[in-house]
């Protein structure tokens, strides 16, 4: 283990050459800007080879061990094909649940078994992860699941209702956090932790339409489905905990996930070469002060975010309040977006009134789409709304609302 | 990959990081708000034992070179020191001082530098005088140097010239033989009467009109380099210095809104907690938040030689959004004092004060956004 910078710096070029080769091409159909947005099998086909292609060229999980479909190699390697991906803008590696939730769990808690059983189907991208967390009624408050299950003899008893469920109509299994005892004292000790299969008489996943007109999440419905027990991980009542602990995977290879590209990052560079070649009041869009103006402002604003996670890092320039970069990454972030392609459509002109679909819209109806999608990253994960509660209390210590 | 790495560069050196913590610690302790308020209606503006005291620490130093006398850290280490004096509103010569020198540092002459220099390193001050009218953008220069003999006899008058009143040197720019120059011109050829000071919107502030017509200074005192260079440079590095101060005085004033805002109860509950007042003061901590990004940022690719177009943009960048973000900060801080905050009592007038001032200081978000947009677009 362990990593040097020349180590790495090789590594790299040879993970640029092969992407020079092997990034695929544009494939004549639009692809999912996130994995949230595998809408379609010729979609899910495209990734899946794409990702199968990627791994066993050695470039997905390098870190996880070697018996599993792993390199075996120092989390740092990864990192660089991340880095490398998001350069040469591949697809994404779409099996994102699996990769950066699941497999890192099962790496962590799992047994022999678990780990034989799973592990090389998530980097293969052959079985594909769902995670079954958000219900109906509750959004993302995880403490008032209400799915149960009950156990009954080798089995437990699955009812209840799932949703917002990312490819659930595609997936071989998920992860799911349901009631084992509705009686506990304090309700996060009543939740336990399965990986669950999905195909199982009971499970019904029925594809959600977005408002994009396509689809990419399901609800997910159990009905006296029965899972084996040895699904449980983490044991009865330790649900909660469990759950947690998935989410620290989020931040990468070095935080245990096995790497990859889970969006493919839209700046506002791309977005100013998409508009470039429009006209305004018949003379090059790109002219008008206005537009100019408009333009830097979401510069500014794009560059304060990337610099924000510089500044980060460096402790005496965040003694004000110290969690407050970390906090409200995800705020800005997603607000940030929200308004840049936004902006891009309104540039379009006559244009943006086309959609996917039609022969003349521009790049396919990249825009269009980045938009209505962005919604996701400002509503899901805790709404835009409830992040600035969190800021506001956590970081600036006002009350609660 | 080097340009990326630049475009977002923040560092801070240990010297700075602990210029940091004592600059804080001495505006914090040398400036708090009743000290503030004291000097809003006294004529100079400022203590001259803490000016003293500054001038002590070696903070007008920090830009100007060993030779003579500073300690060479760089002009990014004022960023720091500005931001503090925003923060704790302690109003000093700094940043007259420190930018007039920046005007030889980059343009003057060795005699000149030798001359003026090492007197600034101990508290002598000086201060520039660039503007004529309202217009930040306007590159023509009214005020006129007639050359007689081995002497320039001046014609004309500058605004806004900060600290003018107390100021031993002029750094200002003049109009030579129809070419843009800078001049130094010490207080002594000044007309009795020539300043007259401003009433400004920020009463912790000092500016003055200065009429320079009957001042003769000897053409030796002409800076040697090129105006428009040193000019570019001179506004960039006051926009920066003004953009940190700024970013300070938001942060304070985010603090005062903070305060208020977990202590006051309407309809039995603290206000704080109405998502109303709640939202927008996160929309304030965000702003300011990333104008101290682009202070530090700009602090990091800011250099001694003439500015690359990183450092411009960086620069303006900088001031753009510290602007903008002091605005807003000091707008709402009134609104959500309430009828506290109409009163001149209540300390967010002098935030909102001071934002308006800052704006408009070495041009305000949209003129350097403005310029900002032909480096980015095309």
């Amino acid at each position: 283990m362990g990593a040097s910078q020349t180590e790495l710096a090789s590594f790299r070029k040879e993970v640029s050459a092969w992407l020079d080769e092997n990034n695929p091409g544009d494939p004549g159909f639009l692809l999912p800007q996130t994995f949230m947005e595998v809408g379609s099998e010729q979609q899910l086909d495209f990734l899946r080879e794409w990702q199968y292609r990627l791994w066993s060229a050695g470039y997905l999980g390098v870190h996880w061990p070697q018996e599993y479909g792993g390199r075996g190699m120092d989390p740092a390697f990864q990192t660089v094909v991340d880095r490398e991906l998001r350069r040469h803008r591949t697809p994404i590696t779409f099996n994102v649940i699996g990769l950066g939730w699941a497999g890192p769990l099962i790496l962590d808690i799992g047994d022999e078994e678990d780990k034989a059983r799973y592990i090389k189907g998530i980097l293969s991208g052959e079985d594909i992860w769902c995670q079954g967390f958000s219900e109906p009624d509750y959004g993302s408050d995880l403490g008032s699941v209400q799915t149960r299950a009950v156990r009954d003899g080798d089995d437990y008893v699955v009812n209840g209702t799932k949703i917002w469920t990312t490819m659930g109509n595609y997936a071989r299994y998920m992860i799911l956090l349901a009631r084992t005892n509705p009686d506990a004292e304090r309700r996060y000790d009543g939740l336990s932790f399965f990986l669950s299969p999905m195909q199982v008489e009971g499970i019904e996943a029925r594809p959600i339409r977005k408002m994009t007109g396509e689809y990419g999440f399901t609800e997910t419905f159990f009905t006296d489905a029965r899972i084996p027990a040895s699904c449980l991980i983490g044991g009865e009542g330790r649900g909660w905990r469990v759950a947690m602990q998935t989410l620290q995977y989020e931040r990468g290879a070095a935080a245990g996930a096995a790497g990859g590209l889970a969006w493919v990052q839209v700046n506002i560079a791309d977005m100013i070469e998409a508009v470039r070649p429009l006209q305004r009041d018949g003379q090059p869009l790109l002219e008008d002060p206005v537009v100019r103006d408009r333009l830097v402002q979401l510069m500014i604003q794009e560059r304060a975010i990337g610099l924000a996670e510089r500044r980060g890092a460096i402790q005496p320039l965040n003694s004000d309040y110290p969690m407050s970069l970390p906090l409200s990454h995800k705020l800005r972030l997603s607000e940030y977006q929200r308004r840049m392609r936004q902006y891009a459509m309104e540039l379009l002109g006559a244009q943006g009134g086309l959609y996917v679909g039609d022969e003349e819209v521009v790049a396919g109806g990249f825009w269009q789409r980045a938009y209505f999608n962005n919604f996701a990253t400002t509503i899901g994960g805790g709404t835009s709304q409830i992040q600035a509660n969190i800021i506001g209390e956590q970081v600036l210590g006002l009350p609660k609302s | 990959m080097t340009a990326d790495t630049d475009r977002m560069l923040i560092s801070l050196s240990e010297e700075q990081a602990m210029l940091l913590d004592s600059a804080r610690e001495f505006c914090r302790n040398r400036s708090d708000i009743t000290s503030v308020r004291a000097l809003l209606d006294s004529d100079a503006g400022f203590y001259r034992e803490v000016w003293q005291e500054l001038v002590s620490l070696g903070w007008m130093g920090v830009a100007i070179g060993e030779a003579h006398g500073g300690s060479g850290l760089g002009i990014g280490s004022a960023v720091p020191i500005a931001e503090c004096m925003g923060r704790a509103l302690l109003s000093t010569p700094f940043f007259s001082a420190t930018i007039a020198a920046q005007a030889l540092v980059r343009g003057g002459s060795e005699q000149q530098q030798d001359r003026v220099l090492p007197g600034i390193v101990e508290g002598k001050i000086a201060t520039v005088a660039l503007l004529e009218s309202e217009d930040w953008g306007d590159e023509s220069v009214a005020l006129t140097a007639t050359v007689v003999g081995d002497e320039l006899q001046l014609t004309g008058a500058k605004i806004h010239v900060a600290d003018a009143a107390v100021a031993d040197w002029f750094v200002a720019s003049v109009s030579v033989e129809g070419a843009a120059r800078l001049l130094l011109i010490h207080a002594d050829a000044l007309a009795p009467a020539a300043i007259s000071a401003q009433v400004l919107i920020d009463e912790t502030k000092r500016s003055a009109r200065v009429d320079f017509t009957g001042a003769r200074v000897p053409v030796a005192n002409l800076l040697p380099g090129d105006f428009d260079l040193v000019i570019r440079d001179l506004r960039l590095i006051a926009a920066l210095l003004h953009a940190a101060e700024a970013t300070g005085s938001a942060f304070a004033c985010l603090d005062t809104t903070v305060e208020y805002l977990t202590t006051r109860k309407q309809f039995g509950r603290l206000i704080g907690s109405y998502q109303a007042l709640k939202h927008p003061t996160v929309e304030v901590l965000c702003a300011v938040e990333d104008a101290r990004s682009f202070i530090y940022h700009a602090a990091s690719v800011i250099g001694e030689g003439p500015l690359e177009q990183e450092a411009e943009i960086a620069c303006r960048m900088a001031k753009a959004q510290a602007s903008e973000a002091l605005k807003f900060a000091g707008d709402r801080a009134i609104q959500f004092h309430g009828a506290m905050g109409f009163t001149y009592e209540c300390d967010a007038q002098l935030y909102i004060r001071r934002a308006q001032w800052l704006q408009q200081a070495f041009g305000d978000a949209y003129h350097h956004r403005k310029r900002l947009a032909p480096l980015l677009l095309d």
